[in-house]
């Protein structure tokens, strides 16, 4: 990714952070932190992480910024009042990211290891090639063909990493995701019949 | 092109501004907005750093960005019980300023 592109999309992701912290309307904030996660999308693309890329988009923009939004109209929120806040929570709150912040520059400031991305070009994917061919015969399969064509297959190769290396976690998180939906549905139940 | 410690700076500003709002903010929802922020932030590290340290072929490792799968999946489910959770909250004490929510037992 050039330069120029990574600042620009490294702003509108930063600024929509901000946009985040700064609207006074609920609204606002989760369209803000909309376009803070499409930049971040695009960061992602630029790193040549396609799948990532893609669902960042589809969950967070998508799924989880309805769910926002959806509840923030279902509690029908309105502005916030303007508190008058006091100034010592303020205060501490901006000491405690300036010095989380000082720490991460104090540290980026010395020359860390791999500073330079490796080339990701077609010698290096045909170089690759060779080990995903199957058997002793090297029969092609979908990724060495793709890679030999000078394409990047990073959604196989992902989808080929979480079925064998990853394949246990990814049952769990099966698991997960089935206790939570019926924990959401238990907790809506339980406060209606409270009321 | 952008070096690590471009990706890893930015990736901590975003985590900061996340921090800040958790600290700051008073909405219970934008809280929670901003702590999706710092989760996002984590995933950006992770998928530079197996960008920049690749696997032994040549190509980008995947574990890192597997890990950023498992992340973004365990943060959808938890945006979901959260918000049941401030559903309930809401409908029990009609307020999501955690300035009035003081007491744990109402």
């Amino acid at each position: 990714m050039s330069l120029l592109l990574f600042w620009l999309f490294a702003t509108i992701m930063l600024i929509g952070a901000v946009a985040v912290i700064a609207f006074r309307n609920p609204v606002s904030s989760a369209l803000a932190m909309v376009t803070s996660f499409v930049g971040l999308a695009a960061l992602f693309i630029g790193l040549s992480a396609f799948f990532v890329g893609v669902i960042q988009i589809l969950v967070y923009s998508g799924a989880i910024m309805v769910l926002f939004l959806f509840i923030i109209m279902l509690l029908d929120l309105k502005d916030e009042k303007r508190r008058s806040d006091s100034l010592a929570p303020l205060a501490a709150g901006l000491v405690l990211v300036a010095v989380f912040f000082i720490q991460l520059v104090g540290v980026l400031s010395h020359k860390l290891p791999y500073q330079t991305a490796p080339p990701l070009d077609k010698a290096v994917f045909a170089a690759a090639a060779d080990g995903y061919k199957e058997g002793k015969d090297k029969v092609p399969t979908k990724i060495s063909k793709s890679l030999e064509s000078g394409q990047l297959p990073d959604i196989h190769l992902i989808g080929r990493t979480l079925f064998t290396e990853y394949n246990l976690p990814l049952q769990i998180l099966g698991v997960l995701l089935l206790v939570s939906t019926v924990g959401v549905v238990t907790l809506s139940r339980k406060s209606a019949a409270n009321d | 092109m952008a070096t690590l410690n471009d990706y890893l700076l930015i990736s901590g500003l975003l985590f900061s501004i996340g921090l800040a709002g958790v600290v700051l903010r008073r909405n219970i929802i934008i809280v929670f907005m901003c702590l999706e922020l710092m989760l996002s932030a984590a995933n950006l590290t992770l998928v530079a750093f197996s960008r920049f340290n690749v696997a032994d072929n040549g190509l980008p490792d995947p574990s890192g960005q597997m890990l950023v799968f498992f992340v973004i999946t365990v943060a959808a489910a938890e945006v979901a019980v959260g918000l049941a959770i401030i559903v309930a909250l809401y409908r029990a004490r009609q307020t999501i300023h955690t300035d009035e929510l003081v007491s744990l037992k109402g």
